[in-house]
């Protein structure tokens, strides 16, 4: 018995692989880019990691010596003696800006992508693109009317209007993204679900909501990734700096040239590491939501 | 009873049913109506507003609404900055397309030879895409110009580079390149990501075919695969083009207009601009920015649209 386990048939065996010289050129260039895209991580990580003293150029490419967290403690809680303003506050100030944004774009974005995807009405073939134009154009274009229409409303310089223009202008891709999303639905089930006598919102709640997980999933990430990392409208609309998102205080932060390299590269790695590890443990979903962009994808 | 009444009781039942969908179709439009009200404002009424403030005269704090045509415009394309502006957007879009679309090509054909960990590069290559571009900027700066000016610079430390020859985004010529270097490495994996989705969507009969009647594997590339991956290539170079002429944080965090301009494109013109309360010229450079871009954006939407129609 031992015997016929420990000794497989012969055609089980792999056919010996011819040796290939390209497959090591591959790997080469593989390993190459590879270097070249963490070369900015490897920099970020050790510079963030140095004493003061130890960041100046001939120690640039060199391991840290110590292991010292000062430059992330200045970075996070700031430092009264050197004037840096630290970034808590506005790491917090970016959740609270991200997680109405996301979710209220995303329950639109989804209803939005039912009507679209399965009650097409009147109208809807010019309505749809007119929608998608909103998604490309430079919000330059847009920007000073709206700076005027909030300031108006009473929601320019908090993060209540940063929050109605992420969700506004969230709308094009989210509902582009939930669209094809139940395009893909089979039109039978809506059906079957309106004989059974379900209305509009049953047939959502019962038939495509529930098997809208990974649609969802797609969106929240995108549109998480998205507002959390914006920087225009965040600079242009929020003027009161206690309520400023973390790309405004970081940039604040990285600007001021008094402020050392150390403690920029911590500040760094504070405002990327939330969109980061969403994107180290969803990143099938954030590579869909990306060519979702595309239109077509 | 007429035959008219037996038809009449026949299709009753299903006549609440007929209601109810009519009654569904008015929640249907309902639902969606408010974002299409929302979007009509905040994208065309303010595209419209942007349009009308930059042929008035509102370039102070007060308001006024004299109608000046194109003087705006006239005024923008006669400054050194704008001119400058045009110039870097030109350079800045050539560089990072050209040099985005070889490294996502290279990268996804090379993924696609069933390398061994081939998930962990492609997580590897596309990561900068999750992280701000102020992130990038911050990151690139101390990268290429660390410390204050009279510097050498990180870069050229590691490849021993002359740091007068070499003085990145300090150069007013050559500065706009270096952002290009930057955003390259944010975005190349988008590229690749395109082109992988499209290789993968080419089935393995079309390619075994080719290479049973005889055809090198260059030739397969050249004749078949390449020819498949059109599309993806338009598409890559609309978004992407549309990006770059819109990039305004990476710059922002990275260096700023530079010297000389050197670095300066439209939408850091624009906040600058704006800035100064000259909300008409800032206006201005704002409809170039949306003429541009709807030059590549608007055929694209149609013609991706039309194409969906079809099926």
């Amino acid at each position: 018995m031992s015997a016929i386990a420990t000794n497989p048939p012969a055609v089980y065996t792999a056919p010996p692989r011819r040796f290939n010289p390209w497959r090591i050129v591959i790997y080469a260039v593989l390993l190459m880019f590879t270097v070249f895209y963490l070369l900015p991580v490897y920099i970020l990580v050790t510079t963030s990691l140095k004493a003061y003293t130890e960041v100046n150029l001939s120690h640039m490419w060199t391991l840290p010596t110590g292991f010292s967290l000062d430059s992330f403690r200045d970075a996070w809680f700031g430092s009264e003696s050197q004037s840096i303003t630290g970034l808590a506050g506005s790491f917090f100030n970016s959740f609270e800006l991200v997680i109405p944004a996301t979710l209220i774009t995303a329950i639109i974005g989804s209803l939005n992508g039912y009507v679209l995807a399965k009650w097409q009405f009147p109208g809807a073939n010019i309505i749809f693109p007119l929608i998608l134009y909103g998604m490309f154009i430079p919000y330059q274009a847009i920007l000073i009317p709206l700076t005027r229409t909030l300031s108006a409303i009473h929601l320019y310089g908090n993060l209540y209007g940063l929050i109605l223009t992420h969700v506004i202008y969230g709308l094009p891709i989210c509902t582009l993204i939930f669209r094809n999303y139940y395009a893909g639905v089979p039109t039978e089930l809506v059906e079957a679900g309106r004989i059974d006598g379900a209305g509009f919102f049953g047939i959502y709640r019962h038939i495509l909501f529930p098997i809208s997980v990974p649609g969802f999933i797609v969106v929240l990430i995108w549109q998480f990734t998205a507002v959390w990392n914006e920087f225009l409208f965040a600079i242009n609309l929020v003027s009161n700096p206690s309520s400023q998102p973390i790309t405004v205080a970081l940039q604040n932060l990285a600007g001021s040239y008094s402020v050392q390299w150390n403690v920029q590269m911590a500040g760094a790695i504070i405002a990327a590491l939330p969109p980061l590890i969403l994107y180290i443990f969803l990143s099938r979903y954030f590579v869909r939501g990306l060519l979702a962009g595309s239109v077509k994808g | 009873m007429s035959q008219a009444d037996t038809v009449m009781t026949a299709v009753a039942p299903y006549e609440p049913k007929k209601r109810r969908v009519r009654i569904d179709r008015i929640i249907s439009i309902a639902v969606i109506a408010p974002s299409i009200i929302a979007i009509a404002i905040f994208v065309y009424f303010f595209i419209g507003a942007s349009a009308y403030i930059s042929v008035i005269d509102w370039n102070q704090s007060n308001y006024t609404n004299k109608f000046v045509g194109l003087q705006n415009y006239q005024q923008l394309f006669s400054t050194f900055r704008f001119q400058q502006d045009l110039r870097n957007t030109l350079f800045f879009t050539i560089a990072f397309l050209v040099v985005c679309l070889a490294i996502g090509l290279l990268l996804a054909i090379l993924l696609d030879q069933k390398v061994k960990g081939e998930a962990i590069f492609r997580n590897i290559f596309m990561f900068p895409l999750a992280i701000s571009f102020i992130v990038t900027g911050v990151a690139w700066r101390w990268l290429l110009s660390p410390g204050t000016a009279g510097d050498p610079h990180g870069v050229d430390q590691l490849f021993n580079l002359d740091p007068l020859t070499w003085t990145w985004f300090s150069n007013a010529d050559s500065g706009i390149f270096s952002v290009a270097l930057a955003a390259v490495w944010q975005m190349s994996g988008y590229v690749m990501a395109m082109y992988i989705a499209g290789l993968r969507a080419i089935p393995d009969e079309i390619r075994e075919a080719a290479r049973v009647d005889g055809a090198t594997e260059w030739q397969v590339f050249r004749s078949i695969i390449f020819p498949l991956l059109q599309p993806i290539t338009l598409s890559a170079v609309i978004i992407l083009g549309h990006i770059s002429l819109k990039i305004f944080d990476l710059v922002f965090a990275m260096s700023g207009h530079g010297p000389a301009f050197g670095t300066d494109v439209p939408a850091l013109n624009m906040f600058d601009t704006i800035a100064a309360n000259e909300y008409s010229s800032g206006a201005a450079i704002a409809m170039i920015l949306l003429i541009l871009v709807s030059i590549l954006i608007i055929p694209y939407l149609i013609f991706n649209f039309r194409n969906e129609v079809k099926q």
